[in-house]
């Protein structure tokens, strides 16, 4: 019979090899997946993680899908990092976007400099309260903020598909469940002519840079490691955990609001239902692909954002199965999960007693 | 299945280019599709499917296709058919309403690929848009349902309050009432146009609820299952759904748009393509019917097939007066029939529905 016994201490190497050898057994079976469909690996592989770098457009689409995920994972990763599991980031998005696209639409006759900011504050505010309402259950409570946060996100769902139905629905839109497109002024600045690429992208880099100074150099970044590692010695020395759990969901609350925004003034420049497209819970994917430390956290939003647009490339020119590309990035998250418990804990045969 | 049609596809497709390349040095036209759905979902998306691999069969090595299937509405979908547009596709197909900004903004950046969106409203001159007059086809399958429900209570599952589904509804309450001064349409939204589990949910509900007869306006075929389960009756929506209720469906209005996607490449191989709008209904076959149930009467049968006939000759209009919209105020007057600025805005039911159009 098979067994786990804890290793005392993990590989620090390996702690950091393990996303690296993830992504290698994702191409491998992938390509075996890819295979038995009858399409060339190899090209496929290419494809995917090779291609998006050598075609323009497609590099700076990089930074149109790994800006809402760096944002949201960087903000989900502190949580993580001190115990508070916040998985309902992809409501805090929506909320995020609501809040923030209102703000675009009620200020639809009167243009100005100060609408953008004016949106980004407001949607980082409407993120934020939603992610409270978990918090305060959970100090209040001590109601899970797994579900609560989870559960909030079917909510958020609802409310910005009735109000694109509704108050916020375009006036000249045949009654279609969607809003009229911002105006010029409330849709964010482009960084690289002729793409999408937004400024969202540098915004995204400043908070992997805040969130490193952070952890590294601020007492707050100490409390949330130490709340992590060690909840009672962080209680004896007399940290908050109220103060800690509010900050943390507020925190990543804020930045998954901003990366709604940011998605609703930047690439698709209006409300949609279909505005969500998963990014809330792909970050979670990328917070841990990027062991919730800053840097990695970027490296692995670049590498998700990778096998989003390396795929559709691969349907266009292949003709691949959406699905396949689908299981494809699902692998990546179940051998990074894998390798980590063979990291931690040793396999063992023991003869059943 | 989806994955032999599409690996016999492939296999087609390289025959025919390496077949191209052999017969001839020319180009072949380089189409794209973009699908909000799988191709497999036996609705929507497989028709327009179906009618794509039409125009490889027509025009043989003078044309290749690609598509991608699983679009979101979102912000995926620019990319999308930037892409299409960038890899040298000079015609592209977008099947989805919510495509049509995001097709619009590609279009300004590929002043010389040509765009055919359907179901939209906004054109420009590289811009087509198209679409079915299925409130043609609602009015067949609603005499239908008028002649066999014995209840007297229609259930129908409808998507988004949006001109084109409150069309189809009044359309097909029109005629059912024409037929059965005592039937009771009940609307359940379900704000979705493809989620099987809520419209087996809605299809339950509403059988609940007295219906006997289930028309449905989103593209699963769950609802078919859960008639064909309860022993009532049902009409399949884009497709042939008859495998999924063999005794419940009676018929289904069918989606055809082979023959406008090869009208079209043919205008761009001609070298004739411009921009334009079209709505076309059952007379040029774009909206036709699958076969009916064996079991449905005769006389219903050529209820229906007079109906069908009479609309294809110009004869029926399934908006003739006198109507009255919902609330008692007078629309169309005796004998006049709706224009079709009436019917793209349309935002009210008849008179005689009951319940409150959600706006």
């Amino acid at each position: 019979m098979l067994e786990l016994t804890r290793r005392r201490e993990a590989s620090k190497a390996m702690l950091w090899l393990t996303p690296v050898f993830a992504v290698i057994l994702t191409i491998v079976a992938g390509g075996l997946l890819f295979a038995l469909l009858g399409k060339d690996p190899v090209e496929a592989v290419r494809l995917i993680f090779v291609q998006p770098f050598l075609d323009p457009f497609s590099r700076t689409e990089l930074l149109v899908k790994g800006t809402p995920l760096v944002l949201i994972a960087i903000g989900l990763s502190l949580g993580f990092r001190a115990g508070v599991w916040n998985i309902g980031a992809e409501g805090q998005f929506i909320m995020g976007a609501l809040v923030g696209g209102a703000v675009a639409l009620a200020f639809y006759e009167i243009p100005g400099v100060w609408l953008l900011p004016l949106m980004c504050f407001a949607g980082m505010a409407g993120g934020a309260a939603w992610a409270m309402i978990p918090a305060i259950l959970r100090i209040r409570f001590n109601a899970n903020e797994i579900l609560v946060s989870l559960m909030l996100v079917y909510v958020a769902e609802l409310l910005l598909s009735a109000l694109v139905s509704g108050p916020l629905r375009d006036p000249d839109g045949f009654n279609f469940p969607e809003s009229r497109m911002f105006h010029d002024s409330a849709t964010l600045p482009i960084l690289i002519s002729g793409s999408r690429a937004h400024i969202g992208a540098a915004v995204a880099l400043g908070a992997v840079i805040a969130a490193y100074v952070l952890l590294e150099r601020h007492l707050f970044g100490f409390r949330i490691k130490l709340f992590g590692q060690a909840p009672r010695a962080a209680r004896f020395a007399g940290f908050s955990e109220a103060g800690l759990v509010a900050a943390c969901l507020g925190l990543g609350g804020a930045l998954a609001g901003l990366a709604g925004v940011f998605e609703a003034s930047g690439p698709v420049g209006q409300l949609v239902p279909a505005l969500p497209q998963g990014y809330g819970f792909t970050a979670i994917i990328v917070a841990f692909l990027g062991r919730l430390n800053p840097l990695g956290v970027l490296l692995a939003g670049a590498v998700m954002a990778l096998t989003y647009i390396g795929g559709e490339t691969a349907q266009i020119s292949m003709n691949l199965p959406a699905a396949a590309i689908n299981v494809f990035q699902g692998m990546l998250l179940f051998f990074l999960l894998g390798i980590d418990v063979l990291v931690n804990y040793r396999l063992r045969w023991r003869r059943a007693a | 299945m989806t994955f032999w049609r599409k690996a016999l596809g492939a296999a087609a497709g390289a025959a025919l280019a390496a077949l191209g390349v052999a017969a001839q040095a020319q180009e072949p036209l380089k189409i794209g599709f973009v699908y909000v759905g799988p191709t497999g979902d036996f609705g929507w998306t497989h028709e327009h499917d179906l009618a794509r691999q039409a125009v490889e069969k027509h025009f043989g090595d003078k044309v290749e296709t690609t598509f991608v299937e699983n679009v979101a509405e979102g912000p995926d979908a620019e990319r999308v058919i930037r892409q299409m547009a960038q890899s040298g596709q000079k015609l592209i197909f977008t099947t989805s309403f919510g495509f049509m900004n995001p097709t619009l903004k590609v279009a300004k950046q590929f002043p010389d690929v040509k765009f055919e969106h359907a179901t939209g409203f906004k054109r420009d001159v590289n811009v087509s848009t198209y679409s079915a007059r299925f409130y043609e086809g609602r009015h067949v399958i609603g005499l239908i349902a008028g002649k066999m429900t014995k209840s007297n209570v229609i259930g129908y599952i409808a998507s988004f309050p949006i001109p084109e589904v409150v069309r189809g509804i009044n359309s097909a309450y029109l005629a059912a009432k024409s037929v059965n001064p005592n039937v009771q349409f009940r609307v359940v939204w379900v704000n979705t146009w493809f989620d099987p589990g809520k419209e087996a949910d809605a299809a339950k509900a509403l059988i609940e609820q007295g219906a006997d007869v289930i028309m449905q306006h989103t593209d699963s075929a769950a609802p078919i299952t859960i008639a064909e389960e309860k022993g009532v009756l049902a009409f399949g929506q884009a497709s042939d759904m008859t495998k999924f209720g063999p005794k419940a469906h009676l018929t289904a209005i069918m989606d055809n748009w082979a023959p406008y996607y090869i009208a079209r490449t043919q205008a761009v191989l001609d070298g004739t393509w411009e921009s334009k709008d079209t709505w076309d209904g059952i007379a040029p076959g774009m909206v036709a019917f699958a076969p009916y149930n064996p079991a449905l009467p005769k006389e219903v049968v050529a209820l229906a097939e007079y109906a069908r006939l009479g609309i294809s000759l110009g004869k029926i209009h399934p908006f003739t007066g006198p109507i009255n919209k919902q609330d008692g105020t007078p629309w169309l007057a005796a004998g006049e029939t709706a224009p079709d600025g009436d019917l793209l805005g349309m935002n009210f039911y008849v008179e005689g529905i009951e319940g409150v159009l959600p706006k």
